[in-house]
């Protein structure tokens, strides 16, 4: 096997001041809460104190979108929406290499995959909706905004989440107030800058940073007229009882526990692929992660010797290492979760294997790891781990496939592995998931719909679905 | 001596058959001037539970016919409707009191929104779905599925309301377990006999008659129960009560709607709140 030098990406491009303030009406401002500290998961080095918006906080920021709303956004064109829309997106793309070091130095993820996934997705995310701004009388949703958006979203990708929440919701004409998971605000505020040097009218976006309680404060606020989520189920349920009885449109993006499923004529080497990056990629931090594979089980040993070989060659480090392909767990308490389930699968019966790799002495690291032997009645294969752990499961019919597949609560992803195109079609329509890959994995693309069945939650982002969110589709929307 | 008439038994509509409540419960509904219509089945916990039970085994039959298929099936349920026209007019104004000429418009109105819903079956996929541009190689595209089992409480009055209600839920592929408009529940049984007959598969439609109170939390916290229609609760402390207990599973909820003019043209959202969208990619290569 081959050796590799150190290659790291240098950090010098990224400017980390010692303190963040919330940035509220096109200002960033102190607030009157408390502060937390954002760690380096690959180091536990502390990189900034960042403001924790307190209720009153919050309603500043309600009240900057609200002000936005009224006076400006709803009443620009949306030609003029779309310029700004497009602005953002070219000060993406221009201050890109920044954004991914900031997103890799605060999140642990590989630099590879902030340069050349999250950061090209997010501006392209932006360049799609722009162009959507002026075009809404075609979208089959009419083209009246809600008003002032609360959105929260979570730390395994954090700038694109804020793309998959803002650009969508301004491309409709609605404002927004939106909180970055506490583990990862940096690269939030750093779009707040972005958003400044774009001159997007003050209060159109609004970055309040905090924990549960910030986020509660969105929610629950009774000026905010939509919600939109992206994070755990546990949570997700108590949005939805928080906004119970009242008129704010919610879509909530959630867990997931994916099948993979390969079948014995499928092109194992590029399975194999699929597997590795629907389980590793991100950490395993992802809530569509293929994360159960389904193997038939007369090709389930060599796929399983197939996997091993290739797990072995994974690089396991420094996120800023260009050749590094896992990075570091995002936090302490991710890293305790999945030791925890990890433990559980060992002390349920199934069978533990990690990739042989040497883990760095300082911060939050997990080997790549795959449990043989696992049964549906396991945690590991119930519950969602979101870390670099595989649970194998066999199968011998496609209909069993089927069955083993949807036996979970969630309904987020589905991979299939197979040669036969009728085979694919069927399972495609057998599947409850929202996205189904077949002889590919996580792929993301801003024209794409992505979102769940069931307990994965509700509502669509990417695509010309993704508008329904941000329009008035009742009886007071102007299609109705 | 005049002859002495046959009185109907109006019992549930389950599984494709019509049985008493396992309860034993019955409760009286009176015409609009307050006279004795009937007992109706007055519905129990286990009697949703089975409803659930029957809507879920029909669930996957339905949803996997051909559109074309389902489609006609509505169509047909218009037909039988059309030629019971006259039972449904004459019951409408016993149990309403209005003027034969507002229980023709009801019923004119029913038939013909079972048409409407009828011919979108085929259709809807092509209005709500389509081709995704990736900017890869990629073949990429969004069709909708019905998201399950569908509650759903029904609004008031006798047939117009509860065909709006039901006949886009059915018409896309999920099946669905319906209470009764609490204060005109006879009507619905008779619509299920409509059903019954209209080589509807049994499941595909249950009518619950009863307390809208008591059944409507059992089915809101049912964990086999995907999506829940408020439509016709008036009671917007029990809306909400009702929308706590389905995020325990997070159905897809449609909020109370008290103003709706059942004789106008429907929008496509009763459809599309019951639809989830699932995105298919596959690499292109050769």
């Amino acid at each position: 096997m081959f050796e590799y030098a150190p290659a790291p990406e240098s950090r010098a491009i990224v400017d980390i001041k010692p303190s963040y303030g919330l940035f509220v009406n096109g200002e960033f401002v102190d607030g009157t809460g408390t502060s937390f500290k954002t760690v380096n998961p690959a180091t536990e080095e502390v990189l900034a104190e960042v403001a924790e918006a307190s209720e009153a906080d919050v309603d500043e920021a309600v009240k900057a979108a609200r002000r936005a709303y009224t006076r400006v956004w709803s009443r620009m064109s949306g030609a003029e929406r779309a310029k700004y829309l497009y602005r953002i997106a070219r000060i993406i793309q221009e201050r890109g290499r920044e954004l991914a070091v900031l997103e890799s130095i605060d999140n642990g993820k590989p630099i590879k995959e902030s340069r050349d996934v999250d950061v090209p997705i997010v501006a392209a995310h932006f360049f799609y909706y722009a162009g959507w701004a002026d075009k809404l009388k075609y979208s089959g949703y009419g083209e009246t905004p809600l008003g002032v958006a609360g959105q929260v979203i979570p730390w395994n990708f954090p700038l694109l989440m804020l793309a998959w929440k803002i650009a969508p919701a301004l491309a409709c004409g609605n404002t927004v107030v939106l909180k970055p998971a506490e583990t990862t605000p940096l690269t939030a505020l750093l779009f707040a800058e972005i958003c400044q040097q774009a001159d997007l009218p003050p209060g159109v976006v609004n970055i309040v940073t905090g924990a549960g309680d910030t986020g509660r404060a969105i929610v629950s606020h009774p000026d905010v007229d939509k919600v939109a989520f992206t994070g755990s189920t546990e949570v997700g349920k108590a949005i939805a009882r928080a906004v119970a009885g009242s008129d704010k449109k919610v879509t909530l993006e959630l867990g997931g526990k994916a099948a993979n499923i390969v079948f014995d004529d499928a092109p194992l080497d590029q399975a194999v692929e699929g597997i590795v990056n629907g389980i590793f990629f991100n950490q395993g931090h992802v809530c569509c992660a293929g994360s159960r594979l389904l193997v038939q089980e007369s090709v389930a040993d060599e796929v399983m010797d197939r996997l091993k070989r290739r797990m072995a060659t994974l690089r396991v480090g420094d996120p800023l290492d260009k050749n590094t392909d896992v990075g570091a767990i995002n936090s302490a308490e991710q890293l305790a979760k999945i030791r925890e389930l990890s433990a559980i699968g060992e002390s349920e019966g199934a069978e533990r294997w990690s990739a042989p790799c040497d883990l760095p002495a300082n911060g939050y690291w997990f080997a790549p790891t795959v449990f043989t032997g696992v049964s549906q009645a396991h945690r590991i294969a119930r519950e969602e781990i979101f870390g670099p752990v595989l649970s194998v499961l066999t199968f011998r019919t496609p209909s069993e496939a089927v069955e083993k597949a949807n036996n979970t609560p969630f309904g987020l992803s589905a991979g299939v592995w197979t040669d036969k195109g009728s085979r694919i079609l069927s399972m495609a329509n057998r599947l409850r998931a929202g996205v189904v890959w077949a002889n590919t994995f996580n792929k993301f693309d801003p024209t794409s719909p992505f979102g769940g069945y069931k307990e994965s939650g509700y509502g669509r982002e990417g695509g010309r679905h993704g508008l329904e969110a941000y329009l008035r589709t009742d009886a007071k929307g102007a299609d109705a | 001596m005049s002859r002495i008439d046959v009185r109907k038994t109006y019992k549930l509509y389950i599984g494709g058959q019509f049985p008493r409540s396992e309860s034993g419960r019955s409760y009286v509904v009176n015409d609009a001037k307050g006279r004795l219509l009937a007992n109706a089945a007055q519905a129990s916990r286990k009697d949703g539970r089975d409803a659930v039970v029957a809507a879920r085994a029909a669930f996957g039959g339905w949803s996997g016919r051909t559109a074309y298929n389902r489609a006609q099936v509505v169509y047909r349920i218009a037909e039988v409707l059309e030629g019971r026209r006259d039972q449904f007019e004459a019951e409408l104004r016993a149990a309403e009191g209005i003027t034969p000429a507002r229980a023709r418009a009801q019923v004119d109105a029913a038939i013909d929104r079972l048409v409407w819903y009828a011919g979108w079956a085929d259709k809807i996929t092509q209005v709500v779905g389509n081709a995704n541009p990736v900017a890869g190689p990629y073949f990429n595209l969004s069709t909708p599925e019905p998201s399950g089992v569908i509650a759903v409480v029904a609004p008031r009055g006798s047939l117009l309301g509860l065909v709006s209600v039901v006949a886009p839920l059915v018409v896309t592929g999920n099946t669905v377990v319906v209470i009764a408009s609490q204060d005109n529940p006879l009507t619905a049984i008779t619509l299920g006999e409509v059903m019954a007959t209209s080589d509807l598969p049994g499941g595909v439609v249950n009518v619950l008659t009863g307390l809208q109170a008591e059944i409507a939390p059992w089915l809101a916290s049912h964990m086999d129960v995907n999506g829940i229609d408020l439509t016709g609760v008036d009671d917007a402390d029990l809306a909400a009560e009702l929308e706590v207990a389905a995020a325990d599973n997070l159905k897809r909820v449609r909020r109370p709607a008290p103003d709706t003019d059942w004789l106008a043209e429907p929008a496509l959202d009763r459809m599309t709140h019951f639809l989830e969208t699932k995105t298919v990619w596959h690499p292109i290569g050769v």
